[in-house]
């Protein structure tokens, strides 16, 4: 017992500081990435911002004042090898220093390395720059040659997915919140059968009504309008909003909205001035939910807002990026964070309501 | 005099009945013609503009929002100035059929359509044609897309990695959740760990493919690895891989995009369960431990059976969630090394190949597969007190 008392919290906190940790290091280096000189991107890993142990140069000495000969075997510092080894470079038996043969086997040196601490710290916003500017920038490549791009644009995509998110929040929000009061104060024919298909709705998957609505936008003129994507939206919450604010609307305390209806108040006046105040904390949660199932959502975006580029959302841009840039890490980590910053704002700042809004809304279909 | 006065009174007093009415039928045709002007231009606005492009947002938003509240305003106007009863009947359809109306056209009836669609051949049904000469037209196909489903050999691999998904996926995520549930319950840092495991499911799976892709990212054997796991592969003595693009261990390639998933969904599980295990009396506990149990047998004897039905419920949510899996397979190998899974071929079918009859198809499946889950919902909605 007092052994228990003793280890656990010890052993308790190792295993979770692991868990932790793993579940970090993945966001975390694409963090610490997206602020590194292209160049270091490509050519060292991101855990170089950390300390770590680094050859450096001490000195260089001519091979021929050394009195080496490139046909056998040589020793310097206490290296040892011939010339292809000390060509790559070989480390002494004692581990301290390094030793590499530079240039041709006549008219070499000998590169002297000592292992020092060191940090790769030349962090810049250039990536960012490149992410979200529309205008060409010029890079330079791990050969030295340059290369001109066209930067990505992501901030139209950024106000894109605002133009997109907000309304496909709000929208179904003030949909079912109207359709939730009428279900759970009014009373009229066909009331239940039509909430029945509400519940029943939640979990259908959104695949099954793709092709038949982009059909309908077609002969509308609708596809790859904002429009259009609000009432997709509108349609794959709907079923989950009504059902969640209904549970939240039949227990506000019946006696307020009758003493009400005595005063005589309509339905609509009580719906706006007592009812959607009330039901502040339930419509607080499914915003968040919503408007995060939305900025992140990629499937609903490709097929109804379509190829056009002054339409593409966040999620779209960034998996182009993936795309035609696949190793242009650069880009895809500043990218990704561009995308990420507002929900994890959201996160951050709200993350009680968030919690409960993505348990609210994980059945969804 | 004072006749005259009444005869002259009486029509003027009429004519003003007359004109307060056509001034009201004037309102109530007007204001919801304005109305429906406004949101129209909006909408050409909207669709033909070629305004900056934080102008249109700001339009869009404004009239989006403001138009269905508009639009709802004026409808409840209209139906409060008729006569009493007809406000009571027609008023709880202002409420809730613009709800109804929207489903139905965005889910009730797409379903049907689906299951029309996945009947007929890659064309769907002809044109023109009423439903019974398209039955007896040549594109009529039966059930002979849900034969190719089951029978094809990418459909069929489709098949078999969503299985994959689903078993591993929802399991390491279930017990990830629950290690973590467990743990945090009785460490100070429970918050800021929470929180930690938590912070992925704010991340678009766009995103989290980008973070993976950068984990795997796979440099030549004599270049500097700057994927972390091949980076611990070369120290370690081995050799670096494109892990998820690794074809030589198909299938098991599919783990390091399942990998993904969980590492979203962990902190899902983590939050059902951590609620649920707080809820568990503390009394129970304790009269396990003073009977002698090890903290392990308390929580396999005390605490799973108490949380059973939370451990259902979340594992039956992720299932759902995995059975759907697009985004991260579509960004991360586009389905290519067998790596597809159904929701992958369905986009594939219907709109790379368009092939709308096996697209239907495998819709109408997924749709299949979540039929208990409804049939569930539903009961527990029957159960409830008031309907």
């Amino acid at each position: 017992m007092v052994k228990r008392l003793r280890t656990g919290p010890i052993l308790v906190n190792t295993i979770l500081l692991i868990l932790v940790i793993f579940w970090s290091i993945p966001t975390l280096g694409l963090l610490i990435s997206s602020f590194r000189q292209p160049l270091d991107l490509q050519t060292s890993g991101w855990w170089m911002v950390f300390p770590h142990r680094e050859w450096q140069m001490v000195t260089t000495v001519s091979t021929r004042d050394l009195g080496l000969d490139p046909t056998g075997v040589m020793e310097v510092e206490g290296a040892r090898g011939t010339f292809e080894e000390m060509r790559a470079g070989i480390v002494s038996s004692d581990g301290k220093t390094r030793v590499t043969w530079i240039g041709n086997r006549r008219l070499g040196r000998i590169e002297v390395q000592k292992q020092v601490w060191a940090v790769n710290w030349d962090f810049t916003l250039q990536n960012y720059q490149t992410v979200l500017g529309g205008q060409r920038y010029t890079l330079t490549n791990a050969d030295g040659s340059t290369q001109t791009i066209q930067g990505q644009d992501m901030s139209q995509a950024f106000l894109n997915s605002l133009a997109v998110s907000i309304p496909s929040t709000l929208i179904p929000i003030l949909i079912a919140a109207f359709a939730a009061y009428g279900f759970a104060w009014m009373k009229f024919p066909g009331r239940r059968p039509l909430f029945i298909m509400v519940v029943g709705l939640i979990v259908v998957p959104l695949q099954i009504a793709l092709v038949p609505i982009l059909r309908d936008y077609n002969s509308l003129g609708l596809n790859g309008t904002f429009l259009a994507i609000w009432l997709a939206h509108t349609g794959f919450g709907l079923a989950l909003a009504t059902y969640l604010l209904f549970n939240y609307i039949r227990t506000l305390p019946r006696d307020t909205l009758e003493s009400a209806f005595i005063d005589g108040a309509s339905h609509f006046t009580i719906f706006r001035r007592l009812i959607l105040p009330l039901s502040v904390p339930a419509l607080a949660s499914f915003a968040i939910f919503q408007f995060l199932w939305v900025w992140n959502d990629y499937l609903v975006a490709l097929v109804f807002l379509g190829t056009d580029p002054t339409y593409k959302v966040v999620t779209q841009r960034l998996a182009d990026l993936t795309g035609t840039f696949g190793n242009a890490w650069q880009l895809l980590t500043a990218g990704a964070f561009v995308t990420m910053i507002l929900p994890l704002l959201v996160f951050f700042s709200l993350q009680r309501y968030f919690v409960r809004g993505m348990l609210a809304g994980s059945v969804k279909g | 005099m004072a006749g005259l006065d009444l005869a002259e009174k009486r029509p003027s007093r009429t004519g003003a009945g007359v004109l307060a009415w056509l001034g009201r039928v004037l309102v109530a045709v007007v204001i919801p013609l304005v109305a429906f002007a406004v949101i129209y231009a909006g909408f050409i606005f909207l669709r033909d503009s070629q305004a900056p492009k934080w102008l249109m947002a700001l339009v869009a938003i404004v009239w989006g929002v403001g138009g269905v509240a508009v639009l709802y305003w004026v409808f409840n106007g209209i139906v409060e100035r008729m006569p009493a009863a007809w406000t009571r009947r027609l008023q709880p359809f202002v409420f809730v059929g613009p709800a109804v109306a929207i489903l139905a056209w965005y889910l009730t009836f797409p379903a049907l359509r689906t299951f029309w669609l996945s009947l007929f051949g890659r064309d769907g049904p002809p044109a023109g044609l009423n439903p019974i000469a398209a039955i007896q037209s040549d594109a009529f196909v039966g059930l002979a897309n849900y034969v190719a489903i089951f029978t094809q050999r990418l459909l069929q691999e489709a098949f078999r990695n969503n299985l994959m998904w689903i078993i591993f996926g929802s399991t390491f995520s279930v017990v990830f959740g629950m290690l973590v549930a467990v743990l945090a319950d009785r460490s100070k840092f429970e918050r800021v760990a929470k929180s930690l495991i938590f912070l992925p499911m704010a991340i678009s799976f766009v995103g989290a493919s980008v973070i993976w892709n950068f984990m795997y990212e796979v440099k030549p054997a004599d270049a500097t690895q700057i994927g972390l796991l091949n980076a611990i592969t070369v120290a370690l003595g081995g050799s670096p891989h494109p892990w998820d693009k690794w074809v030589a261990i198909a299938p098991w390639n599919n783990i390091f995009l399942i990998l993904i998933v969980i590492w979203l969904q962990t902190g899902f599980a983590m939050v059902l369960f951590s609620a649920a295990l707080k809820g568990i009396p503390e009394e129970m506990l304790e009269a396990a431990r003073v009977d002698g149990a090890s903290e392990v047998q308390a929580f396999f004897g005390i605490s799973i059976p108490y949380i059973l039905g939370t451990i259902v419920t979340t594992w039956t949510a992720i299932i759902i969630f995995t059975l759907k899996i697009f985004d991260v397979v579509y960004v991360m190998t586009g389905g290519q090394f067998g790596t597809h899974v159904i929701a992958t071929q369905f986009y594939r079918q219907s709109f790379t190949a368009r092939n709308s009859g096996v697209g239907a198809s495998i819709a109408i499946i997924l749709l299949i597969t979540v039929i208990p889950v409804m049939i569930y919902n539903l009961r527990q909605f029957r159960e409830q007190e008031g309907f």
